[in-house]
């Protein structure tokens, strides 16, 4: 069996659910979050701020956050082996998107922390 | 007579294998890019790609404004007023339209999971109909954001 260190997943078929799994939860985010802010057209601070600071919305973002470093991780691993066949350069790549995705989550969970 | 038989071997497999090389140097290689066509599917697929990776840095930005929007009441009203400048309402219609477009050919994604859409015809009629979605959901965003 063929394993590649930079894949997240321990299989394709690990890798597989993941992607389907995390692209559920940022499907159900996105349309709460494109309907919440159309249909409380004009937003108000106190509307906006009220939503953050609810338990469950912060635990939706953060959940969000997990996924998209789940589904990015994977997704650019995808693209990124199609693509470069450069190792060095390909590592390099994946490096800093992991790192970019990690530093979402991280500044997702101090940002909805302080609401 | 052992050592014959195998050198006749090895020529016979050299052959065979100069002789696939022969085939595979006549054969027509068409790459006039002026006349080849992606099919629906592979222009849907690649999308779906590109918008993925765009998603990737557009992510950053929405954290940057959500982090913004959420400090005070004063740092909204400032990202309220960055909607006023051109360049701001092109790059969030930008990521409406990356993010809609990725969101609808996944879901098309999920359908094939389940076994639909997989023949030919089914799978390019899916394709057209969901980069036909993704150009109405780019313009009802456009018209939102604008």
């Amino acid at each position: 069996m063929v394993t590649n260190a930079a894949s997240l997943g321990r299989s394709g078929v690990h890798d597989f659910i993941l992607i389907r799994a995390s692209a559920v939860i940022l499907a159900c985010y996105t349309i709460f979050m494109v309907g919440f802010i159309a249909c409380s057209s004009p937003l108000t601070y106190d509307a906006w701020h009220g939503l953050f600071s609810a338990l469950p919305m912060k635990v939706f973002t953060l959940l969000a956050l997990v996924a998209i470093l789940i589904h990015s991780w994977i997704g650019i691993w995808q693209v990124l082996t199609d693509y470069v066949k450069c190792v060095s350069l390909r590592g390099v790549l994946q490096f800093v998107f992991v790192v970019a995705a990690f530093s979402y989550l991280a500044a997702g969970i101090l940002i909805v922390w302080g609401v | 007579m052992k050592i014959q038989a195998k050198a006749v071997r090895i020529t016979k497999i050299s052959s065979i294998e100069q002789s696939e090389q022969n085939v595979k140097k006549q054969r027509p290689v068409h790459l006039d890019l002026q006349t080849v066509k992606f099919p629906a599917t592979a222009i849907a697929s690649i999308l779906h790609r590109v918008s993925g990776v765009i998603m990737l840095f557009a992510v950053g930005i929405l954290i940057w404004l959500l982090n913004e929007s959420l400090a005070s009441a004063e740092s909204f009203a400032g990202v309220q007023s960055l909607f006023d400048s051109f360049i701001v309402k092109f790059i969030v219609w930008g990521i409406l339209t990356a993010l809609g477009y990725h969101l609808i050919v996944g879901l098309r994604h999920l359908v094939m999971d389940a076994g639909y859409w997989e023949e030919l015809s089914s799978g390019l009629t899916s394709a057209k109909v969901a980069i036909a979605l993704s150009v109405v959901f780019s313009i009802i965003a456009g018209i939102w954001v604008w």
